[in-house]
């Protein structure tokens, strides 16, 4: 089967890992199974916000088969506060949450006791029969609330439930901006609270060696070397002894990008016990303990002028941060603030980020964190700018796009765009789309009284960044580079070690493809190690759509390192110089003279005979390693690169019950060189999955006691395959100059543009009736409801301008709109 | 998702089944465990025993007999009832099993457990009190039969007793300018029903309706059978489509439920939109007979 020869990068390979995982024949955490393994269960709070007033676990200790029994009280004094984005001094200093809740609990879902047990049964009998007397408090899980003087306090000592706010971007632009403009629209919209719900919970399964005191952790992560590193500090224990891997992982979205502390607990349990320990999450513990995200509320001013040039945005973002801190809590809000302008030039612009504790699971990273918010933010209002304007939304995009010319650009907000051509990708979709001829369609359609919509999107999102170092703290460990090395065994095999973190989006393969190309052999032939920190090289996982930009970038000037002594020894064997070789399937051949030709296998063995025999006085093997970083353009600026994409969506809204179908809808993404378009396609399916699931059905739902009312697949809506419209996907490859592999990231484009395309449909199919707005998700009820409203409203009028036709102008329901002369 | 312990018995006849059930404190019938087994695993329902009728092959199937005689075997799948062939003059059983939750529920769960669940926004109650079927209960000395009329007590709660085994529905249909259909809104998560509207009808040779019946799943507290909508309908011709959808937007047994998922006047609106549609093909079905 062997293709050698023909070029791997570009072709729609495959994925190496399917075969394995498609019949079942992974192996994910709970696979993992070792002789004397214990059982770890944990009782969470059944409140929002309560004391403890007493804990008995007598009962529960005393059941055969239980091992231990941890409270708060027992680890106050020998483990710290767990590792979160609040550090002493820092501007996002928040208190200490505790492995196990101490004196009070401050979400349903927090780790009050943990029971240990010699079968998973026992440990959940044993949970049931341990008593603990709380005395339940108010709680606040709405944000607005949550702000009121009156409003239960999460944190007492830090009197307030306001985490942080901080204004971003140029105020006083903003207001003579606004002040100037034509028009102004002022929206508030609300991106709902969702739950990320990947396929596989969390689970740990941990063992301890106390010979040769080495800790291992099997774990369900996106980022290995992170938790190794918060292992080791949580634990004490030395790091070069910690061992953490990720076996196969299914979905990680953001959610396994951090520690937690049922995670640090088991590992602990299991150096404690010197016994193998596994925890699995339950599902819902999932819903109620694993972070959520989105969770943001925004008042919005955005100033237009009639030509349609956009003149200024003033935002005040209310941003969820739960009870307390996790890993990366506040960075979705940062996140948010720093992309809120999109691909366009808005000369003005503010965004006051307000943060505040409630008593919920806390707000962490979901893919195309802080990005799909402000894709959906800025995608909203464009579209609301054009309604209100009257002008087309395509060409108000197409008047505000940065254009070619004007990167690297610098945002109001002081983000920096790296590259950008987002006609590209808008014309490829409007071609796909017959954009024309669509609208057209649509008014026959709405002259026959059918609701139709078309909803564009045109975000612009930064891929694979990490923060600048002014602003990190001691645990944001995110790099903007990966390292990578390629060693080629004495049978010519070729062992690629990288430090990103499959969780099912198929790096290996184009990491294969990359190597492949380079050192002209065929898949088969390579394997790639990974998620292992005594294997794989030091590196910052996989989240931010990084893996391909960083990894695959250092993967490529790895192989190009090995293939260049590989062309040095074979020089040597054929008495040759380097630029008269190529390699080809396996060879390294004299140019024009095919007849001189050498084996990878025998450059291979040369490469490993002693160092007195090494011609040139290479030293043996054939292993390189490289780096490569992304560049930054200045220190204070934040290191990433731009990707964008256009998503175009034709829908019907069925006025009797408010259902939405989806005619079509068209993804272009310019996700760069695509390594493997096939991948790159399902990384749209799935991103544009989980945006239209936000978009359509998914929201976390809490009520006044701060109860999860969503907490199974009962209540809580996330997309099937049946509820999924065929996508049409295409990409317009624009290589991206700042990496030799030409790449810019895709793992997060679905979800940026899927929410607010979907959105802007439904609202441009029920425009004819003067909706302006509705807030997601849009199930049926709420898009019924909204249709009802509007259709009194559109009889009130016309009834109204019977009566007075002078008034009919006014009676036009155009709410909470400003203009100015 | 961990049980609590709980003893588990493969009956290998009915007779085995109620004896183990009037004998066993705290026994519990497993039919196809779709609604029972996510209950034992959350243990919000703890039984001593599990009593499995899934080995009892008397219990599946459909037969026919005279005079539209119709017999399904509890045991017998939502799948099994789809596009059955003894069933292609009652399309509504196809309507019906086709949008039950998905495809392993389908797969697994019966008409039977259905019915003894008496969820109120499952699909298969409406049909029954339609098609004004009767279930035959057995229990270890006794037998029984229950009219669809009488079956559901209140939320959850069928005439089923703690002692009983659901063994059989039955149904007396009509054939002659018969019609009847399914149509229902999902709520989006679980796939039960928001409002659901099981339509059986008879026209006479003037295409009047004759005789019509309409059960409603996932609107109130209990499946009911709307009466009073029937009493509107019976006697003329399909109204206009205009005026059906007001009829059936003023059902008067209609007491809609209230939750995460839809409020009262939605859940109206849906029954509204999903009666409307289902008399209408009912109708059509009736008429094309």
């Amino acid at each position: 089967m062997s293709e050698a020869g023909k070029a791997k990068m570009g072709q729609p390979m495959n994925r190496l890992e399917d075969p394995k995982l498609v019949t079942g024949n992974g192996c994910y955490v709970d696979d993992i199974k070792r002789d004397g393994m214990l059982h770890l269960d944990f009782l969470r709070s059944p409140y929002a916000h309560a004391d403890i007033l007493s804990i008995d676990t007598d009962a529960a200790l005393a059941l055969p088969g239980v091992v231990a029994i941890y409270t708060g009280a027992d680890l106050a004094d020998k483990l710290g506060p767990v590792p979160s984005f609040s550090v002493p001094g820092n501007f996002f200093n928040t208190p200490d949450m505790h492995m196990l809740a101490l004196d009070k609990v401050r979400f349903v879902g927090e780790m009050v006791v943990a029971v240990v047990a010699s079968d998973r049964y026992i440990a959940r009998d044993a949970r049931e029969l341990i008593k603990v007397n709380y005395k339940p408090l108010p709680a606040v899980t709405d944000i607005e609330k949550a702000l009121l003087d009156d409003a239960p306090l999460v944190h007492e000592s830090m009197g307030s439930n306001r985490a942080f706010m901080i204004p971003i971007g140029d105020a006083e632009g903003a207001a003579k901006a606004l002040e100037g403009a034509d028009v102004v629209v002022k929206e508030r919209l609300i991106n709902q609270r969702v739950i990320p719900n990947p396929m596989e919970t969390r689970g740990v399964v941990a063992e301890y060696s106390p010979w040769d005191n080495e800790l291992t952790a099997w774990i369900s992560t996106q980022a290995p070397q992170n938790l190794r590193r918060d292992f080791a500090k949580f634990l004490d224990h030395p790091d070069a002894k910690l061992r953490v891997i990720a076996p196969d992982v299914g979905g990680g979205f953001g959610p396994k990008g951090a520690v937690y502390p049922d995670e640090l607990m088991t590992v602990y349990v299991a150096r404690e016990l010197a016994r193998p320990v596994k925890w699995i999450e339950e599902r819902q513990e999932s819903m109620m303990a694993t972070t959520h995200a989105r969770g943001q509320v925004y008042d919005v001013e955005m100033g237009v002028n009639r030509d349609g040039s956009i003149q200024g945005l003033r935002i005040h973002m209310l941003a969820h941060m739960g009870a307390h801190y996790g890993a990366n809590t506040p960075v979705t809000a940062m996140v948010t603030a720093a992309c809120i302008t999109g691909a366009y030039k808005i000369p003005h612009a503010v965004l006051n980020a307000e943060s505040v504790f409630t008593h919920t699971t806390c707000i962490d990273a979901y893919r195309g964190f802080g990005r799909t918010e402000s894709s959906y933010l800025i995608e909203r209002m464009v579209n609301r700018l054009a309604q209100e304007i009257d002008m087309d939304p395509v060409e108000l995009r197409h008047k505000n796009f940065i254009q070619p010319d004007e990167f690297p650009y610098i945002t109001p907000m002081n983000n920096t765009y790296d590259d950008g051509h987002y006609e590209v990708s808008m014309s490829r979709a409007l071609e796909m789309a017959d954009y024309d001829a669509l609208r057209e369609q649509q008014r026959v359609f709405r002259a026959k009284g059918r609701y139709v919509g078309i909803g564009v999107s045109s975000h612009v999102w930064r891929a694979s960044f990490r923060m600048p170092d002014t602003h990190g703290t001691d645990n944001w460990c995110i790099g903007g580079w990966e390292k990578s090395t390629v060693t080629v065994s004495d049978n010519g095999g070729v062992t690629v070690t990288i430090g990103t973190c499959s969780m099912g989006q198929g790096i290996a393969t184009a990491t294969a493809q990359v190597v492949a190309d380079v050192l002209s052999i065929d898949t088969d032939n390579i394997k790639i190690v990974e998620k292992d920190t005594f294997a794989a090289p030091f590196g910052n996982g996989s989240m931010g759509s990084r893996s391909m930009v960083t990894g695959g970038s250092a993967t490529l000037l790895a192989a190009k390192k090995a293939r260049a002594k590989i062309l040095r020894l074979a020089a040597h064997l054929l008495d040759s110089v380097d630029d008269e070789l190529e390699l080809k399937d396996g060879c390294v051949l004299v140019v024009g003279q095919p007849e001189k030709s050498v084996s990878l296998f025998d450059i291979a063995r040369l490469s490993l005979r002693g160092q007195e025999e090494q011609p040139l006085n290479e030293e043996p093997t054939i292993e390189e390693s490289a780096v490569y970083e992304i560049p930054k353009f200045a220190p204070e600026f934040a290191t990433h690169t731009a990707a964008w994409g256009t998503h175009l969506c034709l829908v019907e809204v069925q006025p009797a019950t408010g259902k939405i179908d989806i005619l079509r809808y068209i993804a272009v993404d310019d996700v760069g060189r695509a390594i493997n378009p096939k991948i790159c396609a399902g990384q749209i399916h799935g991103g544009v999955a989980q945006g239209l699931g936000q978009a359509l059905m998914e929201e976390a739902v809490y009520d006044d006691d701060g109860q999860l009312l969503t907490s199974s697949f009962l209540d809580y809506c996330t997309p099937k395959a049946t509820d999924m419209p065929w996508l049409e996907v295409d990409f317009t490859e624009t290589p991206n100059p700042t990496n030799a592999l030409g790449v810019r990231g895709v793992g997060e484009s679905g979800t940026c543009g899927a929410s607010p395309v979907l959105v802007n449909a439904v609202v441009d199919a029920l425009s004819p009736l003067g909706v302006t707005h509705i807030d997601m998700p849009l199930k049926p009820e709420k898009v019924w409801k909204a249709i009802q409203q509007a259709q009194g409203d559109v009889q009130e009028a016309s009834r109204h301008s019977q009566k007075t036709p002078r008034d009919s102008q006014q009676a036009q329901p155009r709410p909470q709109q400003e203009q100015h002369a | 998702m961990i049980p609590s312990q709980f003893d588990y018995i493969a009956a290998q006849s009915v007779e085995q089944a109620t004896r183990l059930l009037e004998q066993t404190q705290g026994a519990k019938i497993l039919a196809g465990g779709m609604s029972l087994l996510p209950a034992v695993k959350a243990r919000l329902n703890e039984p001593g025993l599990l009593i499995d009728i899934g080995k009892l092959d008397e219990l599946v199937g459909v037969s026919t007999g005279w005079l539209g005689r119709l017999k399904i075997g509890a045991m017998s799948t939502h799948v099994s009832l789809i596009d059955h062939p003894d069933l292609t003059a009652q399309p509504i059983f196809s309507d019906a099993a086709r949008v039950i939750a998905d495809v392993q529920v389908r797969n697994r769960g019966t008409i039977g457990g259905s019915l003894s669940y008496a969820d109120p926004a499952a699909d298969w109650p409406a049909v029954f009190l339609a098609l004004e079927g009767e279930v035959l209960l057995r229990s270890h000395k006794k037998k029984r039969k229950v009219k669809a009329e009488d079956f559901f007590i209140s939320m959850m709660t069928s005439a089923v007793a703690s002692n009983e085994l659901l063994t059989e529905v039955a149904f007396s249909l009509d054939s002659k300018r018969a019609g009847n259909a399914y149509i229902k809104h999902r709520q989006p998560a679980s796939g039960l029903a928001l409002a659901g509207a099981a339509v059986n009808l008879v026209v006479d040779k003037k295409q009047r309706i004759e005789k019509i019946n309409m059960g409603v799943s996932g609107v109130n507290a209990m499946p009911f059978l709307a009466r009073s909508l029937s009493e509107k309908l019976q006697g003329g011709v399909l109204p206009s489509e205009d005026a059906l959808q007001k009829l059936c937007a003023q059902v008067d047994e209609c007491d809609p439920l209230e939750d995460l998922h839809g409020g009262a006047d939605y859940r109206r609106a849906l029954l509204a939109n999903a009666a409307s549609r289902s008399i209408t093909l009912a109708y059509q079905r009736a008429t094309a007979a």
